[in-house]
């Protein structure tokens, strides 16, 4: 049955039929209609942001913890220019949303109006797909389409760009019988060639190792179950990127830790030495290759991936399998249990004896202090006080974001929340916010630097008005730490604009906002402080203030292999000069 | 002084490039061509030529031919990355399913007295070209043939005369029974 209703109507009636209960967006002229039908009902709750930057990333914290697509709604102009950044992070980390930007009336359109910018020219490029609606008669199927393309195949933001005109025009609106795009279409179910082709080759491998992504949590929590069953039916060892942590349980004695520029000296030689490498839903970041001639010299390669361009993109691979992680991981446990497969036991053996020795050198050891909080502690122990709870992990970008990837140990897929590849400070307290929404009960804490925290700083507002009780747990070295690191590797320890000078006061701007502000420079406060943080049912900042100096390790340095890591001692008692590892031509790169 | 062209050592660039003519069958909605070439600009690929036109009114669908050039890894990824827009609906590489017909028109005007009015005349007829429009000190010819065809009759043209050059950019086609819809 078609309905009779205006354009602004249509929007809230189709986010409802598609199951949508929250969204988040700040109002602005061009989007008053959409407000307005708002106000008139109760079945979707809007959250208004501070910034819509902070809504975008509020949207993607709540996609990621839920699975469930993110809806943002904002208006036009400065409203979409402020959502771009928070767009960019989600095409880039493959966060599934829907942002409905409010355009000019569509006689106004290219007329430099008030409030105007070319919105969908803008974010061609940071968008998965996007619409310009100028007609009502398309709205309810571009608007059921929207959340079609975000979701299916690789996912992405999506944008509905909505001039005032249309959001006024009264049209008829049926719910289509199928969201789908009329032609868009991607790949899900493997190859079984390609995946009978692939079993045969990790059934013969001597060093094999999975090496797994983002894609396994985008895939859903199946793909998370049946990477589990593979891994253990197999017995071979199992990396992950950062966007991945969480698929595999860290406590596993098969979990290699994160691989790549900060990942363990385990994971990264394991790479380095393997003969076949399993890549599940991960796209050979640079962050994970390093030096591409001397990546995996020695493997065999399978690539599990829904986007077919990320296949063969920088690093060849033998067996490329096109499709959906869950759907694929089904037709390899499968297949192994069919042909009863077994591992080389003998050469795993071998391989695991390698891999214990390298485990030996325990990477992640760091001396700790009597005295000064190290960064490394606060998270292990922040780890220890939260592991019994159902807590989800946000970070900012830099040092700490490394630290929490390294020492905080993440057994479930969708507790971690981190900007990835756009690497977007001021990422973690709106997507805080935006995970607490979707899950009222667990405790949700953004692991921040004090620089990366002020980026985003007015969303305490937010979780203050919709009593979301996050916590934001600063590190705070009085640094960008990760800017002054290479700072150190790359130019000669001139700290040219990297230290944060004039910093607030955190426990008065906690106090401030209505939060609770709490403040430890001693190693031995910290766990009563951890505890009175997580025990205070009210949004908290914690001000950790730690060691100034303490720098990120293991690391590959730029233009390096993954055998040429840097660990934690490498500088001996004496401290040689870091500024030597990095060569000329590594100094090109980023 | 560092001369570093890319971020990575020049070991892995040892492919050599070819030219690739692409055919696209895309939904002809607004913003469509903006997308596939920003994405040529966006990732650092080449067009050389780019011709589109809506083919079957009916359905909106439209053919985008582009020539480009890379290496065959480059090739692989400008088409996997154009799969990727929702509006493409598929990219053949008329390159490697065997050689392809292709054709462009083009006009070119040429204006002259004397001896270069009448090897201009000479040239087209030699060339096959048809004459648009003829003033007393003018000509305007239009030519259809091979990308190289065209370049070389419009570089004999500029010894004789020529003022301005239009051309369409290429069309291409599979040879063979096999369709592409």
């Amino acid at each position: 049955m078609s309905e009779t209703m205006t354009g602004a109507e249509m929007v809230i009636r189709a986010l409802h039929d598609q199951g949508v209960e929250h969204i988040f967006g700040y109002p602005g002229g061009a989007v008053l209609p959409i407000y307005d039908a708002l106000f008139h009902q109760d079945k979707v709750q809007h959250v208004l942001v501070r910034h819509e930057q902070g809504a975008v990333h509020a949207a993607e914290g709540y996609a990621r913890s839920s699975g469930k697509p993110g809806v943002v709604l904002v208006t036009s102009g400065p409203g979409a220019t402020n959502a771009i950044t928070g767009l960019a992070d989600a095409m880039m980390d493959s966060i599934p949303l829907v942002c409905i930007t409010g355009q000019v009336p569509t006689h106004l359109i290219g007329t430099d109006a008030f409030q105007e910018c070319d919105t969908v020219g803008i974010t061609r490029h940071c968008t998965k797909h996007n619409y310009l609606v100028k007609s009502i008669e398309d709205l309810p199927r571009v608007l059921h389409e929207a959340f079609y393309v975000a979701q299916n195949g690789r996912p992405g933001p999506v944008v509905v760009d909505l001039p005032k005109d249309i959001q006024f025009k009264t049209g008829s609106y049926v719910r289509p019988l199928s969201n789908q795009h009329k032609t868009y279409r991607p790949t899900v179910k493997g190859d079984m060639e390609h995946i009978r082709a692939a079993v045969e080759l990790m059934a013969n491998a001597k060093r094999p190792v999975f090496y797994t992504g983002g894609g396994v949590v985008n895939s859903g929590p199946h793909a998370a179950t049946l990477l589990r069953e593979l891994v253990r039916l197999t017995g071979f060892p199992i990396t992950s990127t950062l966007m991945g942590l969480g698929a595999y349980p860290a406590s596993d004695t098969q979990w290699l830790g994160m691989l790549g520029m900060h990942g363990t000296y385990e994971a990264n030689l394991a790479m380095h030495e393997c003969d076949v490498m399993i890549n599940i839903g991960a796209r050979f970041d640079d962050r994970i290759t390093g030096r591409l001639d001397a990546f995996s010299p020695f493997s065999k390669r399978i690539h599990v991936d829904i986007d077919p361009s990320s296949i063969n993109k920088t690093v060849k691979v033998d067996i490329p399998i096109v499709g959906d992680c869950a759907h694929v991981l089904e037709d390899m446990v499968r297949l192994w249990r069919q042909n009863a497969h077994q591992a080389d036991k003998v050469a795993l053996k071998d391989w695991w004896g390698k891999i214990e020795g390298w485990r030996a050198r325990n990477c992640l050891g760091f001396r700790n202090s009597n005295e000064t909080i190290k960064p490394q502690y606060a998270i292990q122990r922040l780890y220890e006080l939260t592991k019994d709870r159902k807590t989800y992990i946000t970070t900012e970008v830099g040092q700490h974001q490394m630290w929490a990837a390294q020492y905080f140990k993440f057994e479930e897929p969708n507790r971690w929340m981190t900007s990835g590849g756009h690497g977007t400070m001021g990422y973690g307290l709106p997507a805080a916010v935006g995970a607490q929404l979707a899950h009222p009960d667990a405790l949700v804490i953004d692991i921040a630097g004090e620089a990366s925290i002020q980026m985003m700083l007015q969303e305490m507002s937010t979780a203050l008005q919709y009593n979301l009780p996050i916590k934001v747990f600063i590190l705070n070295n009085e640094y960008m730490g990760m800017v002054r690191q290479w700072q150190e590797l790359l130019h000669g320890g001139r700290y040219s604009h990297s230290y944060s000078e004039s910093l607030p006061d955190f426990v008065k701007l906690a106090e401030a906002y209505g939060g609770v502000g709490i403040r430890c420079d001693k190693p031995g406060d910290l766990d009563a402080k951890i505890l009175e943080m997580i025990n205070v049912n009210r949004p908290v900042i914690f001000d950790c203030l730690v060691d100034k100096a303490e720098n990120c390790f293991p690391m590959i340095p730029s233009g390096k292999a993954h055998n040429e890591m840097l660990l934690n001692d490498y500088l001996g008692e004496t401290g040689a000069d870091i500024g030597s590892v990095i060569d000329e031509k590594g100094k090109m790169l980023v | 002084m560092l001369q570093m062209k890319t971020h990575y050592p020049d070991a892995t660039r040892v492919e050599t490039s070819h030219r690739h003519t692409l055919a696209i069958i895309v939904d002809n909605e607004p913003g469509v061509l903006a997308r596939i070439a920003g994405l040529f600009s966006g990732r650092g690929y080449n067009i050389e030529s780019l011709t589109v036109t809506e083919t079957e009114h009916e359905a909106h669908i439209s053919r985008i031919t582009i020539v480009t050039n890379g290496t065959d890894s480059i090739i692989q990824q400008i088409r996997s990355q154009l799969e990727r827009l929702v509006p493409v609906h598929r990219v053949v590489d008329l390159t490697l399913t065997g050689e392809a017909v292709e054709r462009e028109l083009c006009l070119v005007k040429v204006v002259g007295k004397g001896d270069h009015r009448v090897e201009a005349m000479r040239l087209a007829s030699a060339f096959g070209a048809r004459t648009l429009d003829a003033t007393l000190t003018s000509f305007v010819y239009e030519l259809t043939g091979t990308t190289d065809e065209v370049e070389r009759f419009i570089k004999l043209m500029t010894a004789v005369g020529l003022v301005e050059v239009s051309r369409t950019g290429v069309a291409a086609m599979a040879r063979g029974a096999e369709g592409i819809r």
